[in-house]
């Protein structure tokens, strides 16, 4: 090792400076009158500097060690308010991958070739600055030289080694870095950038710069959305200018909330937020709708009324759909009058139900009481003559569809299948749901003899229905088509 | 039953291989924590982890006693816990709030977490944030491929469809790219890569990154091609019902990690039946691609034949009874014992079919694809939303029906946002904006350029802001070239032809010859001109992202159709049906490819549309 000159060897005896070893690279010499440069000029402008700080960053402790990143920390503080590092090259051109321990080589990766003068360069800038790179250790140094650029990093954390972001200091280096990040498509990474760029940015700062990064800006809304960071979500859709997305992410809070009467005053205050017109009406209904089942469920727990008695209720009404409250009212409050907020019609109203919802909802309640002339009533329309009609918004296909799956009687059941039109279809379901009057009365009415005797075959011999062929089959004033 | 078609079709690769891999490093990871411990498994992990290792195999590693995480406080008394987990961050707060809890009532142990098949920084970031980073040891396992059938891999990452396509969270781009990677390294070199959608591209793009990084052996290749396809580059044919018998059974039953279970009105006894449903499964392995019309004859022809079987037992002598019981009575038995479990099947099929409407609803779903009667379609519809049907099938419907009708779009569009928040709950309102960002339910804008054919139809809600207007233009713009697509492509036969499902002509009769599923057409197609040439219309169509690429070193050796060559891995991202699978066995046959399924999931419409619902917290 070259010896240094003698007013070097005071300071190094002075310090515990010594105690470094250097690797025996090339030009070890210039590196150690480049370290001892550097030293020297660290001095000479750290003169007003507390020495106790920097005799323990020079201290030689073993780098890395608990108490040297104590240190670092310490050092990291102090330095923060000044001035911080100067333009980074992106591209640093290292002449040699060194080891990284000597105090030179990481000073000539810094300040590439041209080095002659260092302390020069030094003087205009803060070198306070600097100490804190000086006090790297070994294997830092080491990644801190290859690990420079926003693409070695980007590709260090895709194969999961050892990296760090803390070095993405300026807005430029960190938006280079999340850019970068995207570019390898890899989610997992652009999510661990975001996640620092969460930490070291002001949220205004970075969700002006997402607002240009979609991609990036996707994961971060996913991120939050499982972290659960609500407000912070809200706040960046605001940001953002997507209102309604942000009244939705609001809105959608009602569904942690168990209690109906904090759910109901929670909807209410939603009631506010900048929804999209067609999502407002909605949530009106919503807000509306609850209301309405809380008052609804507060007099039906009781179920003093004999319907409740015969039919106990399986769940309560609290939180169910519409269509499950209109159906649930029809069951339990038909024929209230309209002033009342049980009743159907006044459900019917509110809610903007239409007239085949309605019958459809009413028809599958009553059906279900059994109470056909309800069921009658639904149907019936008076013409300006006044008589009385059938006539549904519904095919009457589907209205013998609805009442057999609830057991309706035959007579029932056929009265409303004489009401379909289409005879191909009524005979389909006559026949289905074992309806014979009308299977028998079809085919006569197609003067379809052929099907009829065929038809002969499926009832039982002797029965009304055989009887009923057998007369048809004599009559002689039918003009059969076949 | 009996298909003609090429009949040398190459062997398939042995993929027991990668349950072995993987139950190795397993052991390895457990080695890593000696001495007893507690393993927590996350829930959707325990079916996956059943088909490769079994309780004695954790039991020799010193794993005392098992939990599902559940995110409840534990009760373990062990010493040392270890969580097998996919890396979710509720999951990792869930064990650092245990962390904590610990620490706070003085209590040392010691914690691993086993992510797998990655970690994700946002995990560890967690643990850091909650203060037990170093506390918690992290290890991963790389579980990325686990062989369902003799043809088909999953990632079992359902996930991966709602994070990639929903949120656009690329997380599982990596991962995806590394599942590759090792069948390339353990089957490959690949010849070919051809591939259309976004994310396929980014996945060739990972994977060819791992690839360079590491090194191939020179090997001979077990598998030449590989084409990726995006979910959402055909959201119609998982949307559509399945009437092939595995996708059926899938549709009814669930199947889980290539097992279903079977309950009481099946197994005609007491208790339910998990069974694997496999190409193991002798009885099933001749029915899963068959049409269901098929199904009953062939299981009561099957039935025949098992009774003259047992049959022959009459009038043998002492010794024709030994060999007999010896050596065909026990595979008779078994057969008859799968047998009666098909028939159960079938019949609950059929049962649960009938009380849906089913006949209807697939005649809806078929005039819609046609794009034939419309308005009576969307009667049907309509009152099925009224009266609540089941919820999925229903949603699925108008998903389908949306993705379809273009004229009446804009109007049935709202007029259903509306019903549909009347019949199942408003709360949907947020599945809605989930349908709408993913492109499946598509809004009326106004001023949109498009609007010239709409107009005519007459705008009847057009009161929407302006805000969402670029995503929808989009999508719009993509999925309204369905009806252009299957008339390029010819995805619908012909009408008024009798189509034979006995003997299917084509890959349409897995919808009973209503519809050549799009996915399997793309790539029957691509095959066919080795590349994308000709198809440049259809890509337009499908928002581009396709690509088509040689390997470098055997470009003129992949011109020679080597075996294989001829066996084609076939990457879904987001998910594939059985039906689909069901089409390509099919194309396989007809053109003497075999076709390997890889996919992240396997799903069907119930699958898909609940991972877009948002009525839950």
């Amino acid at each position: 090792m070259t010896r240094p000159k003698p007013e070097d060897d005071e300071y190094w005896n002075s310090s515990k400076f010594s105690a470094f070893t250097f690797d025996d690279e090339d030009d070890e010499f210039t590196k150690m009158k480049e370290s001892k440069r550097a030293v020297n000029s660290m001095l000479v402008d750290d003169d007003d500097d507390d020495d106790d700080v920097e005799k323990v960053s020079w201290s030689g402790e073993p780098i890395g060690s608990i108490s040297w990143s104590v240190k670092e920390t310490a050092s990291s503080i102090r330095s923060s308010g000044e001035q911080s590092f100067p333009k980074i090259d992106i591209t640093p051109s290292l002449p040699k991958q060194g080891s990284g321990y000597s105090l030179s080589s990481l000073f000539k990766g810094k300040q590439s070739k041209q080095f002659q003068s260092f302390s020069e360069s030094f003087t205009d800038t803060s070198v306070r600055a600097y100490a804190p790179e000086l006090r790297k250790p070994k294997s830092e140094c080491k990644d801190y030289m290859s690990d420079w650029s926003p693409e070695e990093t980007v590709r260090r954390m895709r194969k999961g080694k050892v990296f760090s972001l803390e070095r993405f200091r300026s807005l430029q280096e960190k938006l280079l870095l999340l850019d970068e990040a995207v570019s390898e498509n890899d989610g997992n990474v652009i999510t661990a950038v975001l996640i620092y760029l969460k930490k070291s940015l002001s949220k205004e700062i970075l969700f002006r710069e997402l607002m240009l990064r979609e991609i990036a800006l996707r994961h971060y809304v996913h991120y939050l959305k499982e972290m659960g960071e609500q407000k912070l979500l809200v706040e960046l859709m605001k940001a953002l200018g997507r209102t309604d997305d942000m009244a939705l992410m609001q809105y959608k809070e009602h569904l942690n909330i168990k209690d109906e009467g904090q759910r109901r005053d929670f909807l209410k205050n939603c009631l506010s937020l900048p929804f999209s017109q067609d999502d407002a009406i909605h949530v009106q209904d919503h807000y509306t709708l609850l209301e309405r089942q809380i008052i609804i469920e507060a007099n039906d727990k009781r179920g003093d009324a004999e319907i409740f008695k015969k039919f106990p209720r399986k769940a309560s009404i609290l939180n169910m759909p519409i269509i499950t409250t209109l159906y649930y009212s029809c069951f339990y409050h038909y024929g209230e009058s309209d002033g009342t907020f049980s009743s159907p019609a006044n459900i019917r109203k509110t809610f903007r139900i239409s007239e085949k919802q309605y019958i459809l909802t009413a028809l599958g309640a009553r059906a279900k009481l059994k109470s056909w002339f309800d069921v009658d009533s639904l149907f019936n329309t008076k013409n300006w003559l006044g008589y009385t009609k059938k006539r549904s918004p519904i095919g009457f296909h589907r209205v013998v569809d609805i009442l057999q799956k609830n057991n309706a009687p035959v007579q029932v059941l056929q009265e409303y299948m004489n009401l379909i039109d289409d005879p191909e279809l009524k005979l389909s379901l006559a026949q289905k749901y074992k309806c014979h009057d009308i299977v028998i009365d079809t085919y006569r009415d197609l003067k379809d003899r052929q099907q009829l005797i065929v038809y002969r075959g499926k009832v039982e011999r002797g029965s009304k229905e055989d009887k009923k062929i057998e007369e048809l089959l004599c009559n002689m004033q039918i003009r059969w088509k076949n | 039953m009996a298909h003609t078609g090429r009949r040398d079709a190459p062997e398939l690769p042995d993929f027991s291989l990668l349950k072995r891999l993987a139950r190795d490093q397993l052991i390895y990871l457990l080695e890593q924590l000696p001495g007893k411990k507690d393993l927590f498994i996350d829930a959707d992990l325990m079916s996956l982890l059943d088909r490769i290792a079994n309780v004695t195999t954790l039991k020799q590693h010193e794993v005392d006693k098992l939990y599902k995480v559940e995110l409840k406080p534990i009760v373990s008394t062990s010493d040392q816990l270890c969580f097998l987990i996919r890396p979710r961050i509720q999951t990792v707060k869930w064990i650092a709030d245990i962390v904590n809890s610990d620490k706070a009532s003085g209590r040392f142990r010691r914690y691993k977490i086993i992510f797998t098949p990655q970690k994700f920084y946002a995990c560890e970031t967690v643990l850091e944030e909650q203060g037990v980073y170093g506390d918690v040891t992290t290890d991963e396992w790389a579980f990325y491929l686990l062989p369902l059938d003799d043809d088909i891999i999953s990632l079992e990452l359902p996930e991966f469809f709602r994070d990639n396509f929903l949120e656009g969270d690329q997380r599982w781009v990596t991962t995806a790219g590394s599942a590759l990677r090792l069948v390339y390294s353990l089957y490959g070199p690949f010849s070919k890569v051809y591939g259309i959608g976004r994310c396929a591209k980014m996945v060739y793009e990972s994977w060819r990154d791992q690839v360079e990084d590491g090194e191939q052996k020179a090997r001979q290749p077990e598998i030449g091609n590989v084409f990726l396809i995006d979910r959402d580059v055909d959201f119609v044919t998982p949307l559509c019902s399945q009437v092939v018998y595995e996708g059926l059974v899938d549709d009814i039953f669930r199947i889980k990690c290539g097992s279903v279970e079977f309950g009481p009105e099946v197994t005609s006894s007491d208790k339910s039946l998990k069974v694997m449903v496999n190409s193991q499964d002798k009885v099933f392995n001749e029915i899963r691609n068959e049409h269901f019309s098929n199904v009953f004859g062939f299981l009561s022809q099957k039935a025949r034949n098992l009774q003259t079987a047992y049959d022959k037992r009459r009038g043998m002598d002492i010794q024709q009874m030994k060999t007999f019981v010896s050596e065909e009575l026990k595979g008779l038995k078994q057969e008859h014992r799968l047998l009666s479990l098909h028939i159960g099947a079938s019949e609950c099929i059929m049962k649960k079919k009938t009380k849906q409407d089913f006949q209807e609803l697939l005649k809806t779903e078929h005039s819609l694809l046609e794009g034939f009667e419309v308005r009576e379609c969307i009667s049907f519809i309509e009152e099925h939303i009224n009266r609540q049907v089941r919820q999925h099938k229903q949603s699925k419907t108008i998903v389908v029906d949306l993705l379809r009708t273009q004229r009446c779009r804009s109007s049935l569009c709202s007029y259903n946002l509306i019903n549909r928040n009347i019949s199942y709950g408003i709360e949907h309102l947020l599945t809605f904006a989930n349908l709408k960002q993913i492109g499946l339910l598509v809004e009326q804008q106004p001023g949109e350029t498009l609007t010239v054919m709409e107009s005519k139809v007459g705008k009847l809600v057009n009161d929407k802001t302006a805000g969402k207007l670029t995503d929808a233009f989009s999508s719009l713009a993509k999925k309204s070239n369905f009806r252009a697509l299957s008339k390029r492509l010819v995805l619908i036969p012909k009408s008024g032809e009798e189509y034979d499902l006995r003997v299917p002509r084509d890959m349409a009769y897995i919808f009973s010859g209503a519809y050549i599923p799009l996915s399997c057409k793309l790539i029957e197609q691509v095959l066919e001109r080795d590349g994308w040439t000709g198809l440049e219309e259809v890509t337009r169509m499908l928002n581009g992202h396709e690509f088509a690429v040689t390997g470098g070193t055997n470009g003129t050796e992949a011109r020679i159709k080597t075996d294989p060559q001829r066996i084609i891995l076939v990457m879904f991202l987001g998910g594939c049906t059985y039906s689909e699978i069901s089409a390509l066995r099919f194309l396989g046959r007809e053109k003497g490819y075999k076709f390997i399924v890889l996919t992240t999931a396997i799903t069907n419409s119930a699958r898909l549309l609940e991972a877009l619902l948002d009525n839950h917290a």
